[in-house]
């Protein structure tokens, strides 16, 4: 088939591969835990329980025990919150964006990159909770009749938030469930120990893997990604209006919302790297995740590192060229005040350092890739630290400019919620199917006589 | 906390030149607040005499209101603040003691007005003009600071609101301050 030999061409999927053989190496992965395995998880459990720590003694003490200095209101918490929702962004990119476009590298690396999606909306759900000065009355945020007759303020940007990153939640799981149900069958099929035979059982909903379950069930994937592709687009552009909506020189930005889904995409992209290189060397996936699906998402990594470093163009810009004091003193404290060595890392890391993408050589270089992606997340996370910090620090009032020092409890909360995301992950990688069984086998050759003899 | 803050801005690059002036900064009880449409609780609103009120038992401690506020007047209470016995003594009986987590600011002393205008009822009057001072105003020994009724012409704020000298700080942003500042004039421009 003419179709066949081009997907073979760009091998996608390496051409050992056949159909048995990617049942089991998917569900090998899911052997029981080696001490290496065993070891990572409680080291992250242990950093977690000290994140634990560090909010209770936070929720005790009360805010103070964080660097908040008058006027610096939002710092670290915030910026992991739109750190975290940036990096589910690409999660659903690569799911329901490249599907309906029917980009074939995807295909080996979605699972991983759902997942992530999934378990960073749970980390960055966190962060409005922790940063509240009476975390014990969130639930003031959300609309429900009572008694006391209080309702919420629709124009505040934070309820677009938690209605935002609720639905992102409830949608980006449904999909990474329904996209899993083929697999957990197979799954089923395979495991024989009582207690998770029970389990898959359950979780696969009687999957038979019948030509009328699949008709329905592709219909049914076709739908849910459809469904989930303007909610990428969506979340970030309200969580960006947190920030455009307020007045703070900036902040006041109409660019903020292409900018930030931008700029998601580009820090989740690089996320996917960091960890489907891993993964692909423990489990010796290389036959499945190959150069050929890195180099599409370094394309695509070029493609929003130049959206957002068009953004970092034209935000100097705009704010010289509107003659507003506040705004062009924002920009120049941004390049030349005491945060300045931050502001140079983001324009280093996101700007300079994917310039080197370009070069084939190095976008097929795994090595080189895995170090670039590490510097993009580094960088995004400044991204919004100077987006943050920076504008809060020097507004209109040059009697109330302030300086905020990040303090111990802040950093032990963010390595607290990075060890949430990765014992997720660790978990999920042991429990799921890493890779999609059913959507590999689509582009495989149909098993002929020839194979079954090997 | 102090509700109110002396900012200080040197007319010459010199700090040591004698030039200096000072703007008591407060909550400017804007009739177009930024603080207010932020707040995702209405723990901050605006009520019918023009106030911009602070719920504090409301408030969840988002702190948007004050990365909004382009004045920077409010404050945040970050700790349980403890006031060991005597001073207990200077906590003022009319007004809330704030616990951890909530913001605050400059209420223009709503107690005493709330005190004034009582008073008035009881007596079946309107409030007199000055006969509600609120404590920067009491304190202020130079007579700077001038509170009244807005909406009254007769009154002493209105007369001197109107005056060519007066300027709504950072009005340009359109947040319809309720304070008017007035401009000092400098004896060699005079």
């Amino acid at each position: 088939m003419d179709h066949e030999t081009t997907i073979r061409e760009t091998t996608i999927i390496e051409p050992t591969v056949t159909y048995s053989k990617v049942n089991e190496s998917v569900i090998r992965m899911l052997d029981k835990p080696t001490i290496k395995w065993l070891s990572l998880f409680v080291f992250d459990l242990a950093v977690l329980a000290f994140g634990i720590f560090c909010w209770m003694y936070q929720i005790y003490m009360g805010l103070g025990v964080t660097g908040y200095r008058h006027p610096v209101f939002w710092a670290v918490y915030i910026t992991n919150f739109v750190f975290w929702v940036g990096i589910a962004h690409s999660g659903t990119l690569i799911s329901a964006i490249l599907f309906l476009f029917r980009a074939r590298f995807r295909m080996s690396i979605y699972r991983i990159s759902e997942a992530m999606t999934v378990f960073a909306v749970l980390t960055a759900g966190l962060f409005p909770l922790i940063h509240l000065g009476r975390p014990w009355n969130f639930y003031w945020l959300i609309p429900y009749p009572n008694q006391r007759g209080l309702w919420i303020n629709f124009r505040s940007p934070l309820i677009w938030d938690v209605f935002a990153v609720s639905t992102y939640l409830t949608v980006s799981s449904i999909f990474f469930y329904v996209g899993m149900i083929p697999d957990i069958a197979a799954i089923r099929d395979r495991v024989k120990e009582v207690p998770r035979k029970i389990i898959y059982t359950i979780l696969s909903l009687g999957w038979k893997g019948s030509s009328w379950e699949w008709s329905h069930y592709t219909r049914a994937y076709f739908y849910l990604a459809a469904f989930a592709t303007p909610l990428v687009l969506s979340v970030h552009s309200v969580v960006s209006w947190d920030f455009a909506m307020a007045d703070v020189p900036g902040w006041h930005t109409t660019i903020f919302a292409p900018y930030f889904v931008a700029g998601a995409i580009f820090s989740g992209l690089a996320l996917v790297i960091t960890l489907a290189v891993p993964i692909r060397k423990i489990f010796h996936l290389e036959e499945y995740i190959t150069v050929a699906n890195f180099e599409g998402m370094a394309k695509l990594i070029i493609l929003t590192g130049l959206i957002v470093t068009y953004a970092y163009i034209v935000e100097p810009f705009i704010s010289w060229y509107s003659g507003s004091p506040p705004e062009w003193g924002q920009t120049v404290f941004r390049a030349k005040g005491p945060y300045a060595p931050f502001f140079w890392i983001m324009v280093f890391c996101n700007s300079v350092i994917p310039i080197l993408l370009w070069f084939k050589k190095i976008r097929t270089n795994i090595k080189a890739l895995f170090i670039i992606s590490l510097f993009i997340n580094i960088g995004m996370w400044f991204e919004r630290f100077n987006i943050i910090v920076i504008s809060l620090s020097h507004e209109f009032e040059p009697g109330a400019w302030g300086i905020y020092r990040v303090s111990w409890v802040e950093l032990g909360i963010t390595a607290g919620a990075f060890a949430w995301f990765f014992m997720f992950f660790l978990l999920f990688i042991k429990t799921l199917p890493a890779l999609s069984i059913a959507e590999i086998k689509e582009i495989l050759p149909a098993p002929n006589k020839e194979a079954k003899v090997r | 906390m102090s509700w109110i803050r002396i900012e200080r801005y040197f007319e010459e690059e010199n700090q040591n030149d004698s030039n200096m002036r000072f703007i008591p900064m407060l909550c400017q009880h804007c009739d177009n607040a930024p603080c207010e449409p932020v707040c995702p609780v209405y723990a901050t609103y605006h009520n019918p005499e023009g106030l911009n009120v602070m719920v504090y038992n409301r408030c969840v401690g988002t702190r948007y209101c004050s990365n909004n506020c382009v004045y920077k007047v409010r404050r945040f209470n970050w700790f349980t603040y403890r006031w060991p016995v005597p001073l207990n003594w200077q906590l003022n009986p009319d007004v809330t003691v704030r616990s951890k987590g909530v913001m605050e600011k400059c209420t223009f002393c709503v107690q005493r007005i709330r005190f004034g205008e009582d008073r008035a009822k009881d007596e079946g009057r309107d409030v007199r003009d000055g006969e509600i001072i609120p404590a920067c105003a009491q304190t202020c020994p130079t007579k700077a600071i001038v509170f009244g009724d807005l909406k009254d012409p007769e009154s002493e704020v209105s007369r001197l609101s109107k005056d060519e000298r007066g300027y709504g700080v950072l009005s340009d942003l359109n947040t319809h301050p309720s304070i008017t500042y007035l401009k000092k004039v400098k004896w060699d421009k005079v």
